[in-house]
C-alpha cells in the first residue's frame, strides 16, 4: 500500500496552510459528520460525501481522503516497486550542498545550504535557497516530531561528536554530515504528509529562522495526542502492532551487537597498525646494514608502510560512516517505540471511553458522546498512520542498511587491492633484480672459486704463495711485523 | 602490476604464483645445482618423525622425536628409483654431528640446525616441543641442514658426515675415535672474550660487526612479526561474531533475510582463513631463524681467526724478546732494564762459558721460535683464505636465500590480499542482493 501524494487537493488551492487544521487537531471537526449518523465500527468516510453533505475540504493527508486517493490512484504501486523511489511527490525538491565554515567570535559552525524547487501553493515562491546549520534541522526535527506524533520522523545524523576524537571541520565529516542531512530532508520532502508540515515549509523558506516563534497555532496539535487523558491502560495490542514493537526490540538488540564488533574491530585494527608500523621499521634499519640486499628490504618497508596507510584510511572511514549510521538508527528505533507507545494510549482512550459510554447507554439509554467517536477517529488514523509509516520506514532502512553494509564491504575491498598492487609491484622489482644477478653469477662462477675435492695440493702453492704475498698485504700487517722481526 | 608490464618482463612475473614451498625447493634446488660430488651420488630426505620412549642417562623415561633420514642414490637414466636406505636419527645426534663440524672445520660456517625450542612464537603457536606443528618444521629445518652440508664444497666431503648418513650404529663411536673433543677446548677459549688482538684484521672486523648487526636486527624482526601475527589474528577471528548477529538479524528480515545470511558466512569464511595465513607465514620465520643462527657461525670463525692471530702474535712477540736478549748477551749492553742485567752489574760479568751456554740455549730457542712463528703464520694464511672463500660463497648464498625469502614473503602477502578481496566482493554481493 502507498500513500499517493494528493496533488489534485493541494493545489486547488483551497485555504491557505495555516488554516488546514491536522486531522486530529481538536479545534474545529470537519471530518465528523452530523449527529444524525449512526457510529459503528469500521466508519466510512465517504458518507459525509455520499450524503451530498458538503464537507468541509478535509486536511489534504487524513486517513479516509488517502483511501479514497488509493482507489482513484490505484495504478501507481501496482508495479510494486520501492514507495521510497519517485513514485510520490514531485512538486517538491530539496537539496543539502555547498558547506561553508563560520567562524565568529562566539563559535565556529558550519553551514548548508538548502534548496528547494516547488510548485506548490503552500509556498510563496518555486524556488528557495537558504542557510542552515545542524541546529536548524535539529529544530526542524523536533518540530516534526511534536507537531505529527503519528508519523515516524527520518532519523538525522549524530548530534554530538566527541571532540579530539573526530575533527568536526574535516572535509570528510562534513561530506558525511551532509549526505545524511541531505537524505533527511528529502525523505520528509517526499513523505505525504510531513511535506505539507509548516514548520518544514518555514525551514525551507524563511531568511532568519525564529525557532522560537513556533507557529504557535500548531502547536496545539501536538496537545491532542499527548494530552491523551491519562489512566487509561491498553488491554491488547493489535498483532501488527505486536509485530513492531517485537521487531523493534530484537532489531535494536541486533543493532547493538553489531556496534559492539564494529568497535571492537576498530580497537583490534589499531593494535595491529602500531605493530606493523614498527615493524615496518626495522626492515627500513635492516637495510642500511646491507648492500645486495638494500634495495628489496627497503622495498618490503614500503610496501608494510602502504599497507600500514590504507588500513588506516579504512579505520577512519568506519569511524565516520560506518559508525554514526548504526547509532542514529539506535536512537531512531527508541523514538519509533514512543510513537507505538502513544498509539497504544490512543487506543487504550478510546476502548476506555467506549467502555465507559456503553454502560451509561445500557443504564440510561445516553447516545455514544461524540467524543468517544473522536477517540476513535483518532486511533484509527493513528493506526493508519503508522502502518503507512512503518512500510516506509522498512523500505528506507532497506536501503540504508544495504548501502551501509554494501559500503563497508568496499571499504574492505578496496584496502586490499591497495595492499596487493604494492607487494605486486615490489615483487616485479625484486624478480627483475633476480634475472640482472643471475646472469652476472653465471659469469662469477666460472672464475675459480670452485673449490676442488682433492685441494691438498692446492693449499700447498697457496701456503708458498701466501707467505710470499704476506709481505705485500696491507691487511696482514701482523705478518710483516713479524717477519721483520 | 600485470598491466603496465612489457612484454620482456612477463616471463619474469610467471613466478608470482609460487607457493612458499616451492621457493624453498628453490633454494634447495640451487643447492643441488652447485653440484657438490656428493650430491651428484645422492638424494637425501628427511622423510618422517616419530615419537620414541626409552630410558635416559639418569635411567628416567623420558618421550622423544626421532626423525628418518632417507638415502637414495641419484636419479639414473632409464633406472628405476632404487628403495632408499633409511635410518633414524634425533636431534641429539645431529647437535653432535654438528659440534664435531665447527671443531673440525673452524675456518667453515657451518650451517646451523632448527631451533631447539620454540621462540618468538605468537600466541596460537605452540612452544612444546611434542606439538605435530613444530616437530613437522624442525623436520624440514634438519632436512635443510643435511642438504646445506652435503652441497658444501668442503664439509661434503668429510668422512664422519657420510657415516653420519649411513651407519646408524656405529656413528657415534667414531664420531668420538676421530677425538674432536681435545680440539673443542680451543674452540671454546676462542669464544670467552679472554685476549685482545694488537693488529686486528679490518675484513673480520667488520665481518663480526655486520654478523652482529643482522643478528640483532633478525631478532628484532621476529619478536614484532610475532606481535604482528597475534594483532592480525584477532582483527581476523573478531569479524567471525559479525557471522552470529547477522544470521539472528535475517531471522526477523523478509526481504533481507538471505542476503544477510549468506554474507555471515562469508563473515565465517573470512575469520577462518587467518589460520592458514599465519601458518604459511611461519616457513618465512623460519626462514629467518635460519640466518639468525647462521650469525652465530660466524661470529665463531671470526673469533676463531682472532684466537689464531693471538697466538701468531704471542709467538711473534716472544721470538722477538729472545732475539733482544740474545743481542744483548752477545754485546753485553743493556737496552732494556732487567733483572739479569742488574744483577751483572752488581755480581759482576758471568763466565765466557756460561755466556757461551746462554747463548746456545737461546740460539736454540730462537730456532724454536721462529720455526712456531713460521707454522702459525702458515696457519693464519690457510685460515684467511679458507675463511675468505667460504665467507664469499656465504654471503652470496645468504643474499640470495634472504632474496628469495623476502618474495615469497610477497607472494604470501598477496595471496591474503586475494582471499580478502574474494571473500568481501562475496559479501558485499550478499549485501547489494538485500
Amino acid at each position: 500500500m502507498s500513500i499517493s501524494a494528493p496533488r489534485g487537493l493541494a493545489s486547488s488551492g483551497q485555504k491557505p496552510i495555516t488554516e488546514i487544521l491536522h486531522p486530529l487537531s481538536a479545534a474545529e471537526e470537519p471530518l465528523s459528520p452530523g449527529p444524525d449518523v449512526t457510529v459503528s465500527g469500521g466508519r466510512d468516510k465517504e458518507v459525509g460525501l455520499t450524503n451530498g453533505t458538503p464537507v468541509e475540504t478535509p486536511s489534504p493527508a487524513s486517513a479516509s481522503v488517502l483511501f479514497n486517493r488509493l482507489q482513484l490512484d490505484d495504478d501507481l504501486d501496482s508495479d510494486g516497486r520501492d514507495p521510497y523511489a519517485d513514485t510520490e511527490t514531485h512538486d517538491l525538491f530539496v537539496t543539502v550542498d555547498d558547506p561553508k565554515k563560520h567562524v565568529s567570535t562566539m563559535e565556529t559552525y558550519i553551514t548548508y545550504r538548502v534548496s528547494t524547487k516547488t510548485t506548490r501553493i503552500e509556498f510563496d515562491l518555486p524556488e528557495y535557497s537558504v542557510r542552515r546549520r545542524y541546529q536548524d534541522f535539529d529544530w526542524l526535527r523536533t518540530k516534526l516530531e511534536d507537531s505529527q506524533p503519528t508519523h515516524l520522523i527520518p532519523p538525522l545524523p549524530e548530534k554530538f561528536v566527541m571532540k579530539g576524537v573526530v575533527d568536526r571541520f574535516s572535509e570528510e565529516f562534513v561530506e558525511t554530515r551532509m549526505k545524511a542531512l541531505d537524505k533527511f530532508l528529502k525523505r520528509v520532502a517526499d513523505h505525504p504528509v510531513l511535506s505539507f508540515n509548516p514548520h518544514l515549509n518555514a525551514f525551507l523558506s524563511a531568511k532568519d529562522l525564529n525557532k522560537r516563534q513556533g507557529l504557535a497555532l500548531l502547536s496545539k496539535v501536538g496537545e491532542s495526542v499527548k494530552n491523551v487523558a491519562g489512566g487509561y491502560k491498553l488491554r491488547v495490542r493489535p498483532p501488527e502492532f505486536c509485530a513492531m514493537g517485537e521487531y523493534l526490540d530484537t532489531f535494536n538488540q541486533k543493532l547493538g551487537t553489531i556496534d559492539r564488533i564494529a568497535q571492537r574491530i576498530l580497537k583490534e585494527q589499531s593494535e595491529y597498525l602500531t605493530e606493523l608500523r614498527e615493524y615496518g621499521t626495522v626492515y627500513a634499519s635492516w637495510a642500511g646494514s646491507e648492500e645486495e640486499l638494500q634495495r628489496p628490504l627497503e622495498g618490503v618497508a614500503g610496501c608494510v608502510t602502504t599497507c600500514c596507510g590504507a588500513l588506516e584510511d579504512m579505520s577512519e572511514n568506519m569511524g565516520q560512516d560506518f559508525l554514526p549510521v548504526l547509532r542514529e538508527y539506535i536512537l531512531y528505533i527508541e523514538s519509533m517505540k514512543n510513537v507505538l507507545r502513544k498509539r497504544d494510549q490512543s487506543q487504550a482512550e478510546y476502548e476506555g471511553r467506549l467502555e465507559a459510554a456503553v454502560l451509561r447507554k445500557q443504564e440510561d439509554r445516553t447516545p455514544i458522546p461524540a467524543e468517544v467517536e473522536k477517540c476513535q477517529d483518532k486511533m484509527e488514523c493513528f493506526n493508519a498512520d503508522l502502518k503507512a509509516d512503518w512500510e516506509r520506514w522498512q523500505s528506507n532502512k532497506r536501503q540504508d542498511f544495504k548501502q551501509l553494509l554494501t559500503g563497508m564491504a568496499d571499504k574492505n575491498v578496496t584496502h586490499y587491492e591497495k595492499c596487493q598492487a604494492a607487494w605486486e609491484s615490489l615483487i616485479t622489482l625484486l624478480q627483475d633484480k633476480q634475472t640482472e644477478d643471475k646472469t652476472k653469477s653465471e659469469g662469477r662462477r666460472y672464475k675459480g672459486h670452485e673449490v676442488n675435492p682433492d685441494s691438498e695440493g692446492h693449499h700447498a702453492d697457496q701456503n708458498e704463495r701466501g707467505v710470499a704475498a704476506a709481505a705485500s698485504k696491507p691487511d696482514d700487517t701482523y705478518v710483516t711485523a713479524a717477519a721483520r722481526l | 602490476m600485470a598491466d603496465s608490464v612489457s612484454s620482456e618482463e612477463v616471463a619474469v612475473i610467471s613466478n608470482t604464483d609460487i607457493t612458499s614451498t616451492e621457493s624453498e625447493n628453490n633454494i634447495i634446488n640451487t643447492m643441488v645445482e652447485r653440484g657438490t660430488a656428493l650430491l651428484r651420488k645422492l638424494e637425501i630426505n628427511v622423510a618422517e618423525a616419530e615419537k620414541r620412549t626409552g630410558k635416559n642417562t639418569v635411567n628416567m623415561q623420558e618421550t622423544y622425536t626421532v626423525y628418518l633420514i632417507e638415502i637414495r642414490p641419484a636419479e639414473t637414466e632409464g633406472g628405476t628409483p632404487a628403495a632408499p636406505d633409511t635410518l633414524w636419527r634425533r636431534y641429539s645426534e645431529f647437535e653432535l654431528l654438528r659440534t664435531y663440524l665447527l671443531v673440525t672445520y673452524p675456518y667453515i660456517i657451518i650451517p646451523p640446525l632448527p631451533e631447539k625450542r620454540a621462540e618468538f612464537v605468537w600466541h596460537k603457536l605452540s612452544a612444546d616441543n611434542l606439538d605435530p606443528d613444530f616437530v613437522e618444521r624442525r623436520r624440514v629445518g634438519l632436512e635443510n641442514f643435511l642438504l646445506r652440508v652435503a652441497s658444501h664444497p668442503v664439509l661434503s666431503n668429510d668422512k664422519i658426515f657420510f657415516l653420519f648418513l649411513t651407519e646408524e650404529k656405529g656413528w657415534r663411536d667414531a664420531v668420538l675415535e676421530t677425538g674432536f673433543q681435545d680440539k673443542a677446548d680451543s674452540r671454546l677459549k676462542s669464544l670467552s672474550a679472554m685476549f685482545r688482538v694488537k693488529n686486528p684484521d679490518k675484513r673480520f672486523t667488520a665481518l663480526k660487526q655486520y654478523s652482529d648487526e643482522l643478528n640483532s636486527v633478525i631478532s628484532q624482526l621476529l619478536r614484532i612479526r610475532a606481535r604482528v601475527a597475534d594483532r592480525l589474528y584477532g582483527v581476523y577471528k573478531v569479524h567471525g561474531n559479525y557471522g552470529r548477529v547477522f544470521s539472528e538479524w535475517s531471522a526477523i528480515e523478509k526481504e533481507m533475510g538471505d542476503g544477510l545470511q549468506s554474507a555471515g558466512h562469508h563473515m565465517d569464511t573470512y575469520a577462518a582463513s587467518i589460520d592458514d595465513i599465519l601458518e604459511e607465514e611461519e616457513h618465512f620465520a623460519d626462514q629467518l631463524k635460519e640466518y639468525l643462527f647462521y650469525t652465530d657461525a660466524v661470529r665463531s670463525v671470526c673469533r676463531k681467526h682472532e684466537l689464531i692471530q693471538y697466538e701468531l702474535e704471542m709467538a711473534a712477540q716472544d721470538l722477538a724478546q729472545k732475539k733482544q736478549q740474545k743481542e744483548e748477551l752477545a754485546t753485553g749492553t743493556v737496552r732494556i732494564f732487567s733483572l739479569k742485567g742488574m744483577t751483572s752489574k752488581l755480581f759482576g760479568q758471568e763466565s765466557p762459558e756460561q755466556k757461551e751456554s746462554r747463548l746456545a740455549a737461546l740460539e736454540q730457542s730462537i730456532q724454536e721460535g721462529e720455526e712456531t712463528v713460521k707454522e702459525k703464520n702458515t696457519e693464519c694464511q690457510q685460515f684467511v683464505r679458507a675463511a675468505w672463500d667460504d665467507i664469499e660463497h656465504f654471503k652470496e648464498q645468504k643474499d640470495k636465500d634472504l632474496r628469495e625469502a623476502l618474495i615469497s614473503y610477497a607472494i604470501m602477502q598477496i595471496s591474503m590480499c586475494k582471499k580478502g578481496i574474494q571473500v568481501w566482493s562475496n559479501a558485499k554481493e550478499c549485501f547489494s542482493k538485500m
